[in-house]
């Protein structure tokens, strides 16, 4: 009598084929990957429904929103390296800070920041790492002391003479910070004739 | 995991050597869950979403009071929101000394506020088109108190897109009897 053979089926997948979309999809990633770093000021973003994004280059970004003292605090932040190095070099000529090549190297690496002028070698010097635990106290922008109207003239001025483009502002707000602040922040931008920006929102659903 | 599947049916018979057939698989399954975990550190670590961002443009200021010229606009379009404390919300059409509707507190979102608007809407175009003028549309004075959020005018801007209206005006001042109806001091 021949015996039936039951086939043995093998309980290993062809893994190939996964592995090929898995490395595929791993590339693209290590490619697009932009590490996240902590923000300075962690601002909780009002959400909207507008579809349109931020630019990526010749942006400046005004970030308000409450420190952990509960003051309101603003923050500025310059994309671009070039632009960076030269609006530092025109701050430190205009408020009488010098800055080496060194600082300017690694200003044009950093994120956004909130001190006045004076310290901001202090900032510069730490460690990425350092500069978010450290209690930055602000730009200060009252009256007496308005160091991010200078920032923005700057900035603007060094956008303009590098790219021939007018700088875009943003204004990246807490959700619950109250509107005189704000306010505030928009009289400085109309003060030099900037009557249009963008305001910084999250993504709110479709069906709102 | 064994994975010897080069099938071992009709194979020799008999006493004869096999020379046994080498797998020319690779277990591929460690492989594959390295990919995936590190597929899955990059896509958290990557800020994969760009903020978005909305468009403010505001009319020119000029310090000088001589030149700011009052522009005046027929009040049966204009629609006045005013933005108070606790995310309240005030509105009413025309003049608040003889308004077509409200004061009324309505909520934020599409039942309150968008509906109103909409509707709002809708009937200053049918008022501009009898007087012979259909391209009026309606005017929205967004008036946020000294207490309202940064949300809350947000969300008016927003529902300002949604609705479609296009022309609205940020303006922080108020009468007294509208910080009366917002609850100011005065």
């Amino acid at each position: 009598m021949a015996k039936i053979k039951m086939k043995k089926k093998s309980t290993s997948t062809d893994m190939t084929a996964m592995c090929d979309v898995a490395f595929l999809l791993l590339t693209f990633f290590i490619l697009t990957a932009t590490a996240k770093v902590p923000e300075a000021l962690p601002v909780d973003m009002p959400s909207s429904t507008v579809q349109s994004k931020l630019p990526d280059s010749d942006l400046a970004i005004i970030t308000i929103g409450k420190g952990k003292d509960g003051k309101s605090k603003v923050f500025f932040d310059i994309k671009g390296r070039e632009i960076r190095k030269k609006t530092l070099e025109g701050m430190g000529a205009k408020f009488g800070v010098t800055f080496s090549e060194e600082d300017k190297e690694k200003f044009a690496l950093m994120d956004d920041f909130g001190v006045p002028v004076t310290s901001l070698k202090q900032i510069i010097d730490m460690k990425a790492a350092d500069r978010v635990k450290a209690e930055q106290p602000g730009i200060p922008f009252d009256s007496i002391d308005n160091q991010l109207k200078e920032w923005l003239l700057v900035s603007r001025r060094a956008t303009i003479d590098l790219d021939d483009k007018e700088l875009q502002i943003a204004i990246k707000g807490d959700a619950k910070e109250e509107y005189p602040q704000i306010k505030k922040i928009m009289d400085i931008l109309q003060d030099q004739k900037i009557n249009s920006f963008n305001l910084v929102t999250g993504m709110r659903g479709k069906d709102f | 995991m064994a994975e010897l599947n080069t099938g071992d049916g009709g194979g020799g018979k008999g006493g004869k050597v096999r020379s046994k057939k080498q797998s020319s698989k690779v277990d591929l399954t460690a492989m594959v869950d390295l990919a995936f975990l590190l597929i899955t550190f990059f896509m958290l670590t990557t800020s994969l979403s760009k903020p978005q961002s909305m468009d403010l443009s505001l009319p020119d200021k000029d310090d000088d009071p001589t030149k700011n010229k009052d522009i005046k606009v027929d009040e049966n379009r204009t629609m006045t929101v005013i933005l108070g404390e606790n995310n309240k919300l005030t509105y009413y059409m025309g003049l608040l000394s003889s308004p077509i509707a409200g004061p009324k507190d309505i909520a934020y979102g599409k039942d309150g506020i968008r509906r109103e608007v909409l509707k709002r809407k809708k009937s200053v175009l049918e008022y501009s088109a009898s007087l012979g003028k259909p391209k009026n549309g309606i005017i929205v004075i967004i008036k946020p108190t000294k207490k309202s959020t940064y949300r809350n005018l947000v969300d008016m801007l927003d529902e300002m897109a949604i609705a479609g209206v296009d022309t609205y005006a940020i303006v922080p001042e108020f009468s007294p009897e509208e910080a009366k109806l917002a609850g100011l001091p005065q």
